[in-house]
């Protein structure tokens, strides 16, 4: 019943989307059907676990390999950042910043749409969230992983890197917590930490279900173990489902505070570009935009290779395509806002800086930003587009690329010409920066490999609470029978 | 290795464990043993059925105020550091602002009670569910592997005053049990 007819749907490709598009809505039963093909308990179980059990398949290590090459130089540079110090880069005086805190927004706003849709989502009780959450809060702490090597490896001297938390010193001094780059440091490890916990919360159950199948004694102890004796109670669940609200509570106003703070690293400088008040709302609405497409990117190659098409449905594709064009036109914006305000107050360093910014020497980096982030997500006004696996796939990407050029875009062309023209300059990458940058890419996509391959990458207790069969009034009968055409 | 030892009392039997069918007939059954008066049983399920809780007549979970009484250590903490630091034990003048100067102090109040609230919220969930317990005697039944896939269970411990073995065995028959055993201790 799960694996339903493959062959022929690869074979008739746009034509299955066009038809499993038609069956979005469930007319008998008068609510979205989230879950296709009809599956019971177990089939969920089944096609959730197999991944983790099967032999590994050669499709993984061909991800793996490329990833985990990509970490070996990610490695390699930032050895070489170590000993040689970051004179590495292309950094120079009037550009301080460039790709270390560009990938370290991007990579820290790629984390905000896991905890939007583990936590802002199930506060409003939207039930399409189960078929994603789990591999998006995975996607979540790999990204944070990746953001957290960015502000280590560009203070230089990393071997004193611990002066940033507030414990004593050789020097007695300690942080100045009236800084918001303290303020970030806490903001992001903090935030790292919770969506670890969250993550875990949820994984419990799973890992249950993975131990009570495992054939080895190998694979009952570790799974076992980290189930930590888990046996689904309705008193355990009871404690258990208030701690997962509370959690969601928590992690609410801790993703939108996580890129405020990071926001204001900025805007509480007194530099044209960075100084304005837009800044906290416009990076979040950013950091969810990015992140919605990075999702999308890992969900359509996830739902393709698992074979997950009944479980991550086009519905899912379809809503996580609105909140990109609802996030893509915040962001656009907020863009217009900046260059409202920078008028508006005829303050000539600002003026400067936003024309230097869209017809300077780094206008085809801003162009590249707004074709990329604000005029190709429109695409998505389209229910053609956003139930199209293909176009959402390359929308994925290219909106992915203008997030990146985004930060680019305002942390190097608010830096590089300073208030004096003398003290004007030019950032190009060396060779380094893009190891560090492209590195960075191999760091997550390996940890995303080893979680697809050691845990369940679909919340299989989650998912059984939105078939219409767990509703204990839910009555069996012929007519909620809903057919794969 | 079990973290915390169950501590579970002493006699030749766990108890009864009763396998339902569907969510339905669970919830139905739930109700039933609710209303005989059953203290020491509970429901094992593979996802939290929607309104069971209520089913078994279970009372809401202290754990918001466990997590809010970390919260606000949390906070209290947080604030007591960045005092501690500026007003008391390294006073600097920074951009020529006050060493008390609290409203600077709040991102990271906040931030701390999270991360303190988010602790209370796992470590009070697994105290409160005497978790990790990794031997059980419920382990030791076969069908109960299922209890993560697709099955559903009521299990009454022996220790409950009104266990017995025949009747309760009986009782959960009439309930439509698919199935019932007796679990060794």
């Amino acid at each position: 019943m799960v694996q339903t007819r493959r062959s022929s749907h690869s074979r008739r490709g746009t034509r299955l989307a066009q038809s499993e598009a038609d069956l979005l809505d469930n007319p008998v039963a008068g609510q979205p059907t989230l879950i296709l093909r009809s599956p019971d308990f177990h089939a969920i179980t089944e096609v959730v676990a197999e991944p983790v059990e099967r032999r590994t398949p050669t499709g993984w290590w061909l991800f793996f390999i490329p990833s985990f090459a990509l970490l070996v130089l990610l490695g390699v540079a930032v050895s070489w950042l170590f000993w040689e110090g970051i004179g590495i880069w292309g950094l120079n005086v009037p550009v301080g910043w460039a790709f270390d805190i560009t990938n370290f927004v991007f990579w820290i706003g790629i984390g905000h749409a896991g905890t939007l849709i583990s936590a802002i989502l199930f506060l409003f009780r939207q039930k399409w969230r189960t078929s994603i959450n789990r591999s998006a809060e995975a996607m979540t702490i790999f990204a944070v992983m990746c953001a957290l090597v960015f502000p280590t490896i560009h203070v230089g001297r990393v071997w004193v890197a611990y002066w940033m938390l507030p414990i004593p010193n050789q020097m007695s001094v300690w942080p100045n917590f009236r800084s918001p780059l303290l303020w970030d440091v806490f903001a992001v490890s903090i935030y790292g930490t919770v969506s670890v916990l969250f993550w875990y919360l949820g994984l419990i159950p799973d890992l249950a279900t993975i131990r009570d199948r495992a054939k080895t004694r190998a694979r009952k102890f570790v799974y076992g173990f980290l189930a930590l004796g888990w046996r689904g109670s309705m008193r355990q669940w009871h404690h258990y489902e208030s701690a997962y609200l509370v959690l969601a509570a928590l992690a609410t106003p801790l993703v939108l505070s996580v890129h405020s703070i990071v926001s204001m690293d900025f805007a509480v400088s007194l530099l044209p570009g960075w100084h304005t008040t837009v800044f906290p709302p416009y990076f979040v609405a950013g950091a969810i935009f990015s992140g919605f497409a990075m999702v999308v990117t890992l969900m359509v190659i996830c739902r393709t290779a698992f074979r997950l098409e009944h479980i991550i449905t086009l519905r899912h594709f379809d809503y996580m395509a609105k909140i990109m064009l609802v996030t893509g036109s915040m962001v656009g914006f907020a863009y217009a806002t900046e260059f409202f305000t920078s008028w508006y107050s005829g303050n000539p360093y600002e003026v400067f800086t936003f024309r230097n910014r869209a017809f300077g020497p780094y206008a085809w980096a801003y162009w590249i930003m707004v074709s990329c982030n604000v005029l190709s997500p429109q695409v998505f006004w389209f229910k053609k587009a956003r139930t199209s696996i293909l176009i959402l796939f390359v929308m994925s990407i290219v909106i992915n690329i203008g997030m990146w050029f985004e930060r680019f875009v305002i942390i190097v062309t608010s830096l590089h010409r300073d208030f004096l023209p003398s003290a004007w300059g030019y950032f190009t990458p060396t060779v380094w920066d893009v190891a560090c940058l492209v590195g960075s890419f191999g760091l997550f996509f390996t940890m995303f490999c080893l979680f697809v391959r050691f845990f369940p990458l679909v919340a299989t207790a989650e998912i059984k609470t939105v078939l219409p069969q767990a509703d204990p009034h839910w009555q069996p009968g012929p007519a909620r029978e809903i057919k794969d055409r | 290795m079990p973290l915390l030892l169950p501590k579970l009392p002493k006699g030749p039997h766990y108890g009864i464990l009763a396998e339902f069918a569907t969510p339905a007939a669970l919830y139905h059954a739930c109700e039933r043993v609710r209303d005989a008066g059953f203290t020491r049983w509970d429901a094992h399920t593979p996802f939290p059925v929607h309104g069971l809780a209520g089913a078994m007549g279970l009372k809401r979970s202290p754990l918001p105020w466990i997590v809010l009484g970390m919260g606000l250590t949390g906070a209290a903490l947080a604030f007591l550091l960045q005092w501690w630091v500026h007003a008391s034990a390294y006073p600097l003048v920074i951009s020529g602002k006050p060493y008390f100067a609290w409203p600077a102090m709040v991102p990271i109040i906040f931030e701390v009670a999270v991360l303190f609230g988010a602790l209370g919220a796992i470590v009070g969930m697994l105290g409160l569910n005497k978790l990790p317990m990794h031997h059980h005697p419920l382990f030791r039944s076969k069908v109960f592997e299922r209890v993560t896939d697709d099955a559903f269970f009521i299990s009454i411990e022996s220790w409950d005053p009104r266990f017995d073995p025949a009747t309760t065995r009986k009782l959960l028959e009439s309930l439509g049990a698919r199935s019932v055993e007796l679990l060794e201790s």
